[in-house]
């Protein structure tokens, strides 16, 4: 469903993200891990059309979507939502949901409508007529996967909805990101919290200093020593093999 | 009840003119509507959109320059100002948001912009031919009403009394419907915006299209009252001022915030020249009355009569 070949981008001196070829299954939840620095996060916003790329593609079903504004993108069903969450803080939580709803509707009732219902289906039932800037961070991360959800997305894009979160919040989480893609969304995420990585993804891409390391299904990447030392240093996996 | 009752005892203040055979009365009671109009014209891009225009006088000098020009210069009747004016404020509008936007620029940049803008205005007006330059452009005194000038002044009061219905109205549409939701979701965070398929640019530059041809439609009615137009008087900084006051005085991004901000300022206005001859005090005392709203009344004064206006 999406395909990303050869993606780069150069910020000054540093090769934030060197070569990136990433595929996503219709269906599928596709998780792209790395430490902190990857280059996981220029990625996504090369792919959601916030970051010019300097060379390379990235197609939906096929369309050439390298270098749409994210506004063309988010209207072509890719939809993203962010590791700090931009909440419209003077809005309360319905309006904030109903304007993911008004970009597949003119007519305020049914985004109206329509933003309730994702909202309650989402947990934030008893928020909607409360101010955003109202959220605990958890709830914060749940309107950011409501109003992506309101836009009827065919490819959402999670940045770190984990992060912040404590075990209990998370399994919470876990638990909705697992009804969106029985829902029909296909999913590809960021994420740092590995516990929730081996519970969601189907495939995961490893990324270290903007390269790509290894990729393969949780299990494998697991137990892979380049994975291993990218995240705990240089001989890192001998250690561990040795006891 | 509450609700209703603030619209219902503005709508009663404004017929009264109607009833009185006050020039006095009438005279305050338009000045005071077309305040509001502008205010309120303001604070669709100002307070709903959050793109603070100190420069808004730029709009209403082109849609004065456009009515004055085109039956002076053209023989138009001078109706045909209404659209023709309209038409320039938007465009203008439109193109300023549009190269302002595209380059990024808000807040402060932003409201730097257009008060430049203003300022080259009012320097082109005054080195034109067009224009009549620094000497202005004196409209024939021939009332009619198929001319735009009435004997009677409630015709005028009547017709600002319209134009603040107008910008009234927009106002209410964008409280209400798609396009101003999404503006004010632009006010709050572009980026959010933008990842749920909000143009961004288009959107704002739209606004201030809007905001624009409202606030020329106002410079049209105040060259059919006074019949005199100066580069001064077209894009004075005064009036960019005024504007913002008066929306921020009331209640920026409310649909009753300018209408309140017009009747507190002219009230501050007119008693202060009836109580003290030196020229310059109402702007002070403007002053103080907008540090106060800041400070005490964030929301402006439309907090006072409606919690959730």
């Amino acid at each position: 469903m999406l395909e990303v070949r050869n993606l780069r981008r150069r910020f000054g001196g540093v090769l934030a993200v060197d070569g990136l070829d990433l595929d996503v299954g219709r269906g599928s939840i596709t998780a792209l891990i790395g430490p902190n620095g990857a280059g996981k996060t220029t990625s996504f916003a090369m792919i959601a059309g916030f970051v010019r790329p300097d060379s390379g593609s990235v197609r939906l079903d096929g369309t050439l979507m390298t270098g749409w504004a994210p506004e063309r993108i988010a209207a072509a069903g890719m939809v993203r939502t962010f590791q700090v969450t931009q909440p419209f803080a003077g809005l309360s939580v319905a309006e904030n949901i109903r304007l993911g709803a008004f970009l597949r509707t003119r007519q305020r009732r049914r985004a109206t409508a329509e933003a309730r219902a994702v909202g309650t289906r989402l947990g934030l039932g008893a928020w909607l007529d409360r101010p955003a800037s109202a959220l605990t961070v958890a709830g914060r991360k749940r309107l950011e996967v409501a109003r992506a959800l309101a836009t009827v997305p065919r490819l959402l894009l999670l940045d770190e909805v984990m992060a912040g979160l404590n075990p209990s919040e998370i399994n919470e989480i876990v638990a909705l990101v697992r009804e969106v893609r029985a829902q029909g969304v296909t999913i590809l995420l960021i994420e740092h919290v590995m516990q929730a990585v081996m519970a969601l993804a189907d495939h995961a891409y490893v990324l270290a200093e903007g390269r790509l390391i290894a990729q393969g299904t949780p299990r494998q990447i697991a137990a892979d020593p380049r994975v291993i030392e990218a995240y705990l240093g240089h001989g890192a996996a001998a250690r561990i093999a040795n006891g | 009840m509450r609700r209703a009752a603030v619209p219902l005892a503005l709508g009663v203040l404004a017929l009264l003119p109607f009833a009185s055979s006050s020039q006095f009365l009438v005279t305050l009671a338009t000045l005071t509507a077309v305040s509001a109009a502008l205010g309120q014209a303001w604070n669709i891009a100002g307070g709903f959109g959050g793109l603070t225009s100190f420069g808004h006088a730029a709009f209403f000098g082109l849609g004065a320059y456009a009515a004055a020009i085109l039956q002076t210069r053209y023989g138009l009747n001078p109706w045909l100002g209404l659209p023709a004016a309209a038409a320039v404020g938007g465009a203008a509008g439109w193109l300023i948001g549009f190269s302002a936007f595209r380059a990024g620029l808000r807040g402060s940049y932003f409201a730097l912009v257009t008060l430049a803008f203003a300022e080259a205005f009012r320097v082109l007006a005054n080195s034109l031919d067009i224009t009549g330059g620094g000497s202005g452009i004196l409209v024939a005194l021939h009332p009619a009403p198929g001319n735009f000038q009435f004997a009677d002044r409630r015709v005028s009061y009547a017709l600002a009394l319209l134009l603040l219905g107008l910008a009234t109205g927009a106002a209410a549409w964008l409280a209400s419907g798609r396009f101003g939701a999404q503006l004010m979701a632009v006010r709050e965070n572009e980026d959010a915006a933008r990842a749920l398929g909000v143009a961004v640019v288009r959107t704002k530059s739209a606004t201030l299209a809007l905001s624009g041809a409202l606030t020329a439609l106002g410079g049209v009615l105040y060259v059919q009252s006074y019949l005199y137009l100066d580069p001064g008087i077209a894009f004075s900084a005064e009036r960019s001022v005024e504007m913002l006051l008066i929306a921020m005085i009331g209640g920026a991004g409310t649909i009753l915030g300018p209408l309140l901000g017009a009747i507190v300022v002219h009230a501050i206005a007119d008693t202060t020249r009836s109580l003290i001859a030196t020229p310059g005090v109402a702007p002070m005392l403007y002053g103080v009355v907008l540090l106060v709203i800041v400070g005490v009344l964030p929301g402006g004064l439309v907090r006072i009569v409606a919690r959730h206006a």
